[in-house]
């Protein structure tokens, strides 16, 4: 399931393994892109009372193992790993796609490394994430042992430097800055190298947004203007200190940097709530896979229906758990946003 | 130097075959890997599709014609070789160049829209028609190119 480190290595220097061809992986994806859920299919899901009736709809939509046991979040996760299988089985080398994969690998460090310090015995399916480039149990093993030296570089800096912080400090919070920024530093960097203008696109935007909302939450939460700095990832796109320094004057300063920095949508969206900011962000990524469904002969459209994928799934969960918690329908509401079909 | 008429009109010959078959090698074959991707998942569709991965092999076919038409016009094909000065080889060479070039390069657009006919048929079946008909826009060009270049070495 998860491809070597080489592929990633590979891909974080902007270049490739080997020779994909993507017209026959292209055409396969148009027919699987049929069963995505459309905006209808989200509303008629919604429409839906009990979760249960729910996992059965998208058993009959053949989403699951096919047993039709699968609890919600095994059922989820089995259709992230659905998604990923099958570009291994379309790809000579996903390491095309690794930009996908890199917020799975962090995700997975910052449990392994947070796991090995408070030696909780949590079983690693709960705890890890699927999709990523790196086999968590290798992440774990580094973590435990660590050494982190057989990581891609810029990850292994991050997981010593995390790893000693959360050792001498106890903070996890400081692991957690450390690791997340590393993440949004890997998937800026990857989304540049990438030969992919969609994947381009696509990290460049997943890391404006993780620093909005960074900046946002730390401004709210009254954080120094020094722990802001270091949280957020430098882009070309955001100025970190300009960021950092109108977030910390309040919402409508950090509303009108957003708006100078050409971000007026999203700022727009942050002083109506943070789950309008989320909905902002999901639409976005949305409109910027749409103009896949046109492209027949590159990695475009692979990466279009994964985050199409990725959407789909986010969706379900949300519907998913306001029904098993009996939580208010405006929830949805706020956050549903466009589909990809 | 007398020899240098059969040279050139034979190379004309090369030419129409030679580019405007690698040009149909390369659509069809482009049109096949999106035509296998497709019936991977939908095998029904197999008739249809078949018929738009074979559109762009037709300049191939014009390309042949206009080589045994060449040929025969020379009297290779008839067993006897006719005595061609340098410039009515050149003529020939000439005549042929229209389907080689046009043949080659219209192929392979042909290709990249059949594959995209294909992606529209694999979403929506029902648009056979309409999916067929826009490769099919391409191939008024090869014809164009055909038609010259057969008016060209019939009336050498």
């Amino acid at each position: 399931m998860n491809c070597s480190g080489c592929c990633f290595r590979a891909q974080s220097r902007g270049g490739s393994c080997m020779k994909n061809d993507y017209t026959y992986a292209v055409a396969r994806i148009r027919v699987r892109e049929q069963e995505l859920l459309s905006r209808a299919d989200i509303e008629q899901l919604r429409a839906v009372r009990e979760a249960e009736d729910i996992l059965r709809f998208l058993a009959e939509r053949g989403w699951g193992d096919g047993s039709g046991k699968q609890r919600a979040e095994e059922l989820l996760a089995w259709e992230t790993r659905k998604s990923w299988a099958l570009m291994e089985e379309l790809l000579e080398d996903v390491s095309v796609l690794s930009v996908l994969r890199i917020p799975a690998d962090y995700h997975n460090l910052k449990a392994a490394v947070k796991l090995c310090y408070t030696k909780a015995e949590i079983a690693p399916e709960r705890l890890f994430e699927e999709g990523g480039n790196l086999d968590p149990a290798l992440l774990q093993k580094c973590a435990e042992e660590r050494e982190f030296h057989s990581l891609p570089e810029p990850m292994a800096r991050a997981a010593a430097e995390a790893s000693d912080a959360l050792l001498h400090t106890g903070d996890g919070q400081i692991c957690d800055r450390i690791l997340d920024r590393a993440s949004l530093e890997a998937v800026y960097e990857a989304g540049r190298a990438s030969r992919e203008p969609v994947l381009k696109a696509y990290a460049a935007l997943a890391a404006a947004a993780a620093d909005i909302r960074i900046a946002a939450r730390c401004g709210r939460c009254g954080k120094s203007l020094e722990f802001l700095i270091s949280a957020l990832a430098p882009l070309e796109e955001l100025q970190a200190e300009g960021l950092a320094r109108s977030a910390l004057e309040g919402e409508e300063a950090l509303a009108e940097y957003l708006v100078s920095a050409g971000f007026g949508a999203a700022a727009e969206a942050l002083l109506v709530s943070d789950a309008a900011f989320e909905k902002w962000y999901r639409d976005q990524i949305i409109r910027l896979i749409r103009p896949q469904k046109a492209n027949p002969f590159t990695a475009g459209p692979l990466a279009a229906y994964l985050l199409a994928r990725e959407q789909e799934i986010w969706s379900v969960r949300m519907i998913l758990t306001v029904k098993q918690n009996g939580l208010p329908e405006e929830l949805l509401q706020e956050r549903l946003g466009e589909m990809y079909v | 130097m007398e020899q240098m008429g059969i040279v050139f009109a034979l190379l004309g010959v090369a030419c129409a075959t030679l580019f405007s078959g690698i040009g149909s090698a390369l659509g069809v074959g482009m049109g096949g890997r999106a035509a296998a991707g497709v019936l991977s998942e939908k095998p029904e569709l197999f008739g249809k599709i078949l018929i738009l991965q074979l559109l762009p092999g037709t300049q191939g076919i014009y390309g042949m014609l206009v080589a045994f038409v060449t040929l025969s016009q020379i009297g290779i094909l008839g067993g006897g070789a006719r005595q061609l000065t340098l410039e009515e080889g050149l003529l020939y060479l000439v005549a042929c160049l229209p389907i080689a070039v046009v043949g080659l390069i219209s192929a392979i657009h042909q290709g990249k829209t059949s594959v995209a006919a294909i992606g529209m048929l694999a979403k929506r079946p029902d648009t056979f028609g309409k999916a067929m008909l826009l490769p099919a826009m391409v191939e008024t060009y090869a014809i164009l190119a055909l038609l010259i270049s057969l008016l060209a070495v019939f009336n050498l």
